[in-house]
């Protein structure tokens, strides 16, 4: 009987191919470690997202006047609300730092290095549209955070010269801040980048299945197949994969609800204490700062604080701090090794990813610190290093000294 | 597809033409959805001028008004704040106001029409912090009275000049304003102009 329906189901759409393309019959390397849970996770939050998201825009209201209000309605009055809006505003962070892992993850076993140059460029599109999407997301309670955020973001685009002024009232679509930025924002928030996020996180799937998963050794499972054709270092996604990010879920959900329950605001890190008084553009806050995780590039944009041949230190900056961005997609072609994965490196790689790693880190604590001449000093040689590691690369790693790689995957 | 019998030329012009004639319309179709998030005639009517009363305005106080929604500062400065203006020129990064932050009317050495009468949009030129109004030296943040932006650490002189070595690249903007009389200063208008502003 159910085989009949999916045979009339299949002769009238793709349904069991979908199915074995992408899960009964995906082999995925064997040797996958816990640095494999993020990708699933990350589709996990994203689910987490779209569904409170729209749950939220049921009971928000898109207007200067009335948007802060109706979040305090949604907190205090709405049945349940306010577990959806802290599994939303919680689910935000921890869509960061899944992501921040599983790039991390990429970084380690060399998963950018050709053929999977595109599957990387995807991803990088995903970040792009994920800060494009948390920023905006930012701006819809409409505290004071909110505004003052907006503020420093949309004045970066007055840096650019000529067109800097016009540009920015165009995107506020007034002189200041207001009503019609907010507005504008939530469609965008609410409609069009979550579009363009799902449609990316497909592009990014359907490149990873056609070119296969990378794995901790970084080496190709596809180069060594079975009599059945398929790779012998492989095993199929379900049951394999599915029951094991099952466990990675759970472990996951454990920590995400202690946040959700017990620490939302994660002590001024997750939602920030000037964002529970109402936008006021008269009343800047003692010290704004962005949400943690885009401080260690607001750390940057505040390092360059020195004009270079004549470019003012503002142009510099805001150039600075999307270049460390834009620079993510060109590391397929910065990687020079021999070897993909961290476990074949030679000890430069591993010595310039640690600092970089210890940079990162550094410069997210200031981006969320006042500034001070020490910490400026500190954040200019964290830039410097965050771009060292870059720039450099496909000078060290040419160089370094790599072990050989095994015919299959190791354990 | 077999290109056989087929005049290639004529499939590549109508190929083109087809196109560029599409692309023509794509750029017109798009124009509505651009220009629309462009101010709406309501913001610009909300960016009309605005009048100050400074005749109660005592030395040294600053009075806030919103004009465009910012904060523009009316301060009347004190004979020892004005004497300020040339000791600091040392520490400023556009001590003459050479960048255009202000109406040519007020590029000179108090960035003003009335030399002790500033008045400045409140926003500093880093990223929009509002800075705030120290009438005195206080010694760690400024040597001379002015204005400190707490954001990030930007300086700026008692009439809005930028210190070199700060964040704020740029003077603070002084907006186009006229006087009616001695005492009613209207805010969003150069002096020549009479009521109505194109917003």
């Amino acid at each position: 009987m159910a085989s009949k329906f999916m045979n009339w189901v299949d002769a009238r759409f793709p349904a069991t191919q979908l199915w074995n393309e992408h899960i009964g019959q995906y082999y995925a390397p064997k040797n996958f470690n816990v640095w494999y849970y993020f990708g699933s996770l990350a589709m996990l939050v994203l689910a987490n997202q779209l569904l409170t998201g729209i749950w939220l825009a049921m009971f928000y209201k898109p207007s200067a006047a009335e948007a802060f209000g109706s979040v305090a309605y949604i907190m205090r009055d709405v049945e349940w609300g306010w577990l959806i809006r802290y599994m939303h505003s919680t689910g935000a962070s921890f869509f960061f730092i899944v992501v921040y892992l599983h790039m991390f993850r990429a970084l380690l076993y060399g998963s950018y290095r050709k053929p999977r140059e595109l599957l990387w460029i995807f991803g990088c599109l995903i970040f792009l549209a994920l800060m494009a999407e948390a920023f905006m997301g930012y701006v819809l309670p409409w505290g004071n955070m909110s505004y003052w955020g907006a503020q420093v973001i949309i004045s970066l685009f007055s840096a650019i010269p000529v067109v800097g002024e016009q540009l920015t009232t165009w995107i506020r679509g007034d002189f200041v801040i207001g009503d019609a930025t907010l507005n504008r924002f939530f469609a965008l928030h609410v409609v069009a980048l979550p579009f363009v996020l799902v449609g990316l996180v497909i592009a990014h799937i359907m490149a990873l299945h056609h070119v296969g998963s990378n794995n901790p050794d970084g080496i190709e499972i596809k180069a060594n197949k079975n009599a059945d054709g398929h790779p012998a270092d492989g095993i199929p996604f379900h049951p394999y994969y599915t029951v094991k990010d099952l466990f990675g879920v759970g472990v996951f959900l454990i920590l995400f609800c202690g946040v959700i329950f017990f620490a939302p605001e994660f002590g001024g890190f997750f939602l920030e204490p000037p964002n529970f008084t109402e936008a006021n553009p008269s009343v800047t806050p003692e010290h704004i700062a962005p949400v943690w995780y885009f401080t260690p590039f607001y750390a940057i944009l505040r390092a360059i604080n020195f004009e270079v041949l004549g470019v003012p230190a503002k142009l510099l900056g805001v150039i600075a701090m999307f270049g460390a961005v834009l620079i993510l997609f060109v590391l397929p072609w910065l990687d020079r090794s021999k070897v993909k994965s961290i476990r074949y490196k030679g000890p430069i790689f591993k010595g310039m990813l640690a600092i970089f790693v210890v940079a990162f880190i550094t410069l997210g604590y200031i981006g969320t610190q006042a500034p001070s001449p020490l910490l400026t000093t500190i954040a200019q040689i964290c830039t410097a290093v965050y771009f060292a590691f870059f720039l450099l690369m496909p000078f060290y790693s040419a160089i370094d000294r790599t072990k050989p790689v095994p015919e299959r995957v190791t354990g | 597809m077999s290109k056989e019998g087929v005049d290639v030329g004529k499939r590549r012009f109508l190929t083109t033409a087809t196109a560029a004639v599409g692309g023509v319309g794509a750029a017109f179709v798009a124009t509505p959805f651009v220009k629309s998030w462009l101010p709406s005639a309501r913001a610009r009517a909300a960016g009309a001028p605005v009048e100050v009363n400074i005749a109660a305005l005592e030395e040294g106080a600053l009075v806030s008004v919103t004009w465009r929604g910012k904060p523009v500062w009316v301060v009347r400065r004190t004979p020892e704040m004005l004497e300020t203006l040339d000791e600091i020129a040392p520490e400023l990064a556009d001590p003459e106001s050479k960048a255009d932050q202000q109406p040519e009317y007020c590029r000179n050495k108090h960035r003003s029409i009335e030399p002790a009468v500033l008045v400045m949009v409140g926003i500093c030129t880093h990223l929009g912090c509002s800075p705030k109004y120290r009438p005195e030296a206080d010694g760690g943040q400024l040597s001379y009275s002015g204005f400190f932006c707490p954001c990030h650490g930007s300086k700026f002189d008692i009439a809005g000049r930028v210190y070199s070595g700060v964040p704020a690249p740029l003077n603070m903007v002084v907006p186009p304003h006229r006087y009616e009389g001695d005492s009613l200063i209207v805010v969003g208008e150069d002096p020549n102009q009479g009521g109505e502003e194109a917003a």
